[in-house]
């Protein structure tokens, strides 16, 4: 039909809908393919805590934002630049997130009277001029995908729930991406079921053609892949690259892997990834609740496993008596926190980053545990080996938080050659000569001696210890003692980890301070606030507790400090108290990660907007 | 023997089984005697030293661990059922003993004993019943009996109790017996047939608290009230009782009654012959129920003993199951697997 194709360096593309409409599905598989032609990219799955919301319902909306781009990617986007909108409610939901001129393709079919109703709408908003300023393309959505599969043997019901491979098909066409992945998907995901994997094909290719033969659209985009490392890559939710990085730390360790958990969203997709490769003796334990996850947990450890447990902040708090066990023990056991919307049940499927004051300190008594806080999907990989590092190294509870942003929204990660990544370096006592459980070495860690070991039967438990011997001792001088020793064993820590380093300009008067999953929407803003002109530095913390050996005094190289986080001020609150630092406080609490703009937006408004950030 | 490491050579005495530390239970507790009798059988398990671990919660009951010269791990309250899954669940070549009271078990940690039972893990739980909580001072427990009175219940407990032995078997443990704190011998025979059992193993121990529930069972304890009061089970055997064995039970459909076999032409033919094996469960739940009956017998012994796989093993054998099919894990292959693309290094 020979119709223009437009080339652009990057795309923010948003498909919503009702939560059974497959969007996620849909989103997951556009971001599949944009990661094979080798876009970098970066998602944000959005959805109810409903498994089905009424149908047409706004609170029934599921979305799925997806950034591409042929450069580099730290967001999922802003605002979209198009929208699919297979309802009025989604279209309702979404509409004030969209940029100037965005696109937004509509389902026309279900623009009825009663999904608008549903929706709350007084008047069509497709009739009334309301989405002026948008370019609105009407689709025939459910219509087409009838047509295409009819008489293929499927019920009305069954053929409407192609639609979202229709979306999809016309998608890949307007942004000139392959069909033949999805396709081989659906040959695989169907493969017991011929009929659907047909159904879903011809959806796919008649929403391609859709869009090809259709007078709708005029033009097609293409984007470039991304000059990337060289290297080979696939693209890893945070989920996915946390069971993978406690796979390979076990494979590193030698130690068998035990997972302890009980299912929370956003994290039992650990669970679901891990128990999948039994193969590699994965031990997972789908505990009868969160306390009967970690102590068995600990009993893992206790016995000479690699002992994890995966959690949420409602759970974590069930589990903090048992972390206590496990500081006053000296087991090395990795709790995982994918934090979500607090407090209480609170937005169980909408990220927040709220769990910090938690894990540095929700135990009773003094409890100390490393803290380490993933910073993207990718990233997942990286601190579950060295959350495992750390834990097997210094027999203390380590805390690896993460949060329901990183966990459930993916990029290009390249894949790491096993023989690159060190060994875990893991001796079990097992000489009886000078051995006292208690005992310490040049790090103040004593020794993993497992039962099984002849001559070294000892008990350990919750009661205050004599330091040496562990034997139980309520000896005033002693306990205060032992809680220093503790703390002093966590706290060296800080000189077996990275320092802390500063990106951007060096000399700028401000830095952008964060932690965990915000990091790629600093990053961002930090970008194009330099492009802009400004002088500006960002610093980023992985380890919280203890915080890198040079903390205090890269933060006191700057005039200002500005503090963005999904929470009331946690990290704020701390650096404060622990470094005396001047710090703007940014909080954003709605459930939502930030947008790199309005992170910019803040920025400018403690410079007065005159563009040189100092 | 299970799957525990038999040792054939070293010969260990109760001695060997006695840790360094000073028992610190009140004079007088029935604690001791439970601590005597596994010190004493321990050597007789055939299972090495080092192979044995006891965990243990919050109570009395629960520093257990701390006086046996064994691995030990004195936990929190009511966990130990899980923090010993964890421990056998990575290593079902250790013998893992659970010590706990009525509080720990029943009471903040129900949960995790009928989910361990339910599971059939290979633990043997050790429950010192005395139906009151010791540590925390004499408040009443999920095994006193309703009425009763107590610091936090000064006008009795509107609460009724739990029946052990019948949530043991309702949630599925595999071998259920009941012992004494004042029957050593029986006791150690209890402790021997857990040590051996595949499986959850459960003991119910009444165990007397001297200073907050003093007498509890006395009844069944005393050479005088004994006979009459309790009635030993074992496998093959009639179900008598008394100072000359002259009562036993007869079952009529689901109901137990007592029955002289010295009189109105009664017989010992007539009486229940207890069988440990039972394919059901149903009659060693009437046994159970004894307790809660007017004029029947406290049973103490096996109530029975099932065969089943044990979780440990269940769940190992799913290991090798999947490692024989899929072969052994290769970190490689599982990192570059799924939709894999290269970048050479130029962006095209």
């Amino acid at each position: 039909m020979g119709k223009t194709i437009l080339d652009l360096t990057d795309v923010t593309v948003r498909f919503a809908g009702d939560s059974g409409d497959g969007m996620q599905l849909t989103g997951s598989q556009f971001t599949n393919t944009t990661a094979l032609v080798g876009n970098d990219l970066s998602t944000l799955p959005d959805y109810p805590a409903e498994i089905r919301a009424p149908a047409g319902t706004t609170y029934g909306v599921s979305g799925f934002q997806l950034k591409f781009s042929s450069s580099d990617v730290h967001t999922p986007g802003d605002s979209p630049d198009v929208l699919v909108a297979m309802n009025p409610a989604a279209l309702k939901i979404n509409l004030s997130d969209l940029k100037p001129n965005a696109m937004i393709i509509v389902n026309i079919n279900a623009f009825d009277t009663r999904n608008l109703k549903l929706a709350n709408y007084d008047s069509n908003p497709l009739e009334d001029g309301s989405l002026q300023g948008f370019t609105v393309v009407q689709v025939p959505l459910s219509q087409q995908t009838s047509k295409a599969l009819e008489g293929i043997g499927l019920t009305n019901k069954e053929i409407s729930r192609s639609k979202n491979f229709f979306a999809l098909g016309m998608m890949y066409w307007l942004y000139s991406r392959p069909i033949e992945p999805t396709i081989e998907w659906i040959k695989s995901k169907f493969k017991d079921s011929a009929l659907l994997a047909e159904a879903n094909e011809k959806a796919l290719m008649a929403g391609y053609y859709f869009g090809e033969n259709t007078e709708l659209f005029t033009t097609r985009y293409q984007v470039y892949p991304a000059k990337l490392p060289k290297g080979t890559y696939r693209n890893v939710s945070g989920n996915e690259a946390i069971a993978l990085g406690f796979i390979t730390a076990s494979v590193k360790s030698g130690l068998p892997l035990f997972l302890g958990s009980y299912p929370i969203t956003p994290a039992s997709d650990i669970l679901h990834e891990l128990s999948r490769h039994k193969n590699f003796g994965v031990r997972t334990f789908q505990a009868e609740d969160e306390i009967s996850a970690i102590t068995a947990c600990l009993g893992a450890a206790f016995s000479g496993a690699l002992a994890i447990t995966t959690t949420s902040g409602p759970g974590v708090a069930l589990k903090s008596e048992a972390m206590g066990l496990g500081v006053m023990t000296e087991l090395p056991i990795v709790i995982i926190d994918i934090q979500r919307g607090g407090p209480s049940t609170g937005l169980p499927t909408k990220t927040e980053q709220s769990d910090l004051l938690q894990a540095m300190y929700g135990r009773n008594g003094e409890a100390p545990v490393v803290v380490l806080a993933a910073s993207t999907p990718a990233d997942c990989f990286y601190m579950a080996y060295e959350a495992s590092r750390i834990a097997t190294k210094y027999m203390v509870p380590v805390m690896l938080l993460s949060d329901g942003y990183i966990a459930n929204g993916s990029e290009p990660w390249k894949i790491p050659e096993p023989d690159s990544i060190p060994e875990i370096e893991v001796k079990f006592q097992t000489t009886k000569e000078g051995f006292q459980p208690y005992n310490r070495n040049e790090n103040l860690v004593r020794p993993w001696a497992i039962p099984g070991t002849p001559g070294l039967e000892h008990r350990i438990g919750g009661l205050e210890k004599s330091n040496i011997t562990g034997n139980v001792n309520y000896d005033p001088l002693n306990h205060e003692f032992m809680v220093q020793l503790r703390a002093q064993k966590v706290d060296n820590i800080k000189h077996d980890i990275p320092l802390l380093e500063v990106l951007g300009d060096e000399d700028a008067d401000i830095a952008i301070v964060g932690w965990g999953g915000t990091c790629g929407a600093i990053t961002e803003a930090v970008r194009r606030l330099r492009v802009k002109g400004n002088k500006v530095a960002q610093i980023h913390f992985k380890y919280l507790n203890p915080f890198p050996s040079n903390t205090k005094e890269v933060l006191g190289r700057f005039k200002k400090i500005l503090c963005p986080e999904l929470n009331m001020g946690q990290l704020s609150k701390i650096l404060r108290s622990q470094f005396d630092v001047d710090l703007v406080e940014y909080n954003k609490i709605q459930g939502l990660p930030f947008k790199s703009s309005e992170i910019e937006l803040k920025f400018e408004s403690m410079t007065g907007g005159n563009g040189n950030g100092r | 023997m299970a799957d525990e490491t038999i040792n054939t050579e070293v010969k260990y005495s109760a001695k060997d089984f006695s840790s360094s530390q000073d028992v610190r239970w009140c004079p007088g507790c029935g604690d001791y005697s439970i601590l005597a009798q596994m010190q004493r059988v321990s050597p007789d398990l055939g299972i090495k030293k080092e192979n044995f671990v006891w965990i243990s919660g919050i109570g009395c009951s629960s520093r257990f661990p701390y006086y046996m010269d064994t691995y030990g791990f004195h936990g929190i309250h009511g966990r130990a059922p899980a923090i010993a899954t964890g421990v056998k669940v990575n290593r079902p070549d250790l013998s893992v003993w659970v010590a706990t009271g009525d509080g720990d078990l029943l009471s903040i940690g129900g949960n995790h004993f009928i989910h361990a039972c339910r599971r059939n893990v290979g633990i043997k739980i050790m429950l010192f019943n005395n139906r009151i909580y010791g540590l925390t001072k004499g408040q009443y427990s999920p095994t006193s009996e309703k009425g009763k009175k107590t610091k936090s219940t000064p006008f009795g407990s509107v609460d009724f109790p739990f029946n052990p032995v019948s949530l043991a078997i309702g949630a599925g443990a595999t071998l259920i017996a009941r012992t004494f704190d004042r029957d050593p011998k029986h006791m150690q025979a209890m402790m021997k047939r857990a040590a051996d059992h595949n499986g959850t193993a459960f003991i119910e121990i009444f165990q007397n608290c001297n200073i907050f529930n003093d007498g509890a069972f006395e009844l069944y304890t005393e050479k005088e009230s004994r006979p009459e009061n309790v009635v030993v089970l074992e496998h093959d055997k009639p179900l008598l009782f008394g100072k000359n064995n002259e009562f036993g039970i007869k079952l009529e459909g689901f109901t137990p009654t007592v029955i002289n076999i010295t009189e109105n032409g009664n017989s010992v033919n007539d009486v229940w012959v207890h069988n440990e094996f039972e394919k059901t469960n149903s009659r060693a739940n009437i046994l159970s129920q004894f307790t809660e009956m007017e004029g029947l017998p406290v049973p103490i012994g096996v109530f029975r003993q099932e065969t089943k796989t044990t979780y440990e093993e269940d769940f190992q054998n799913q290991i090798n199951g999947v490692k024989k099919s899929r072969g052994e894990g290769d970190l490689r292959k599982l990192l570059f697997t799924g939709n894999v693309w290269e970048v050479n290094g130029n962006g095209s």
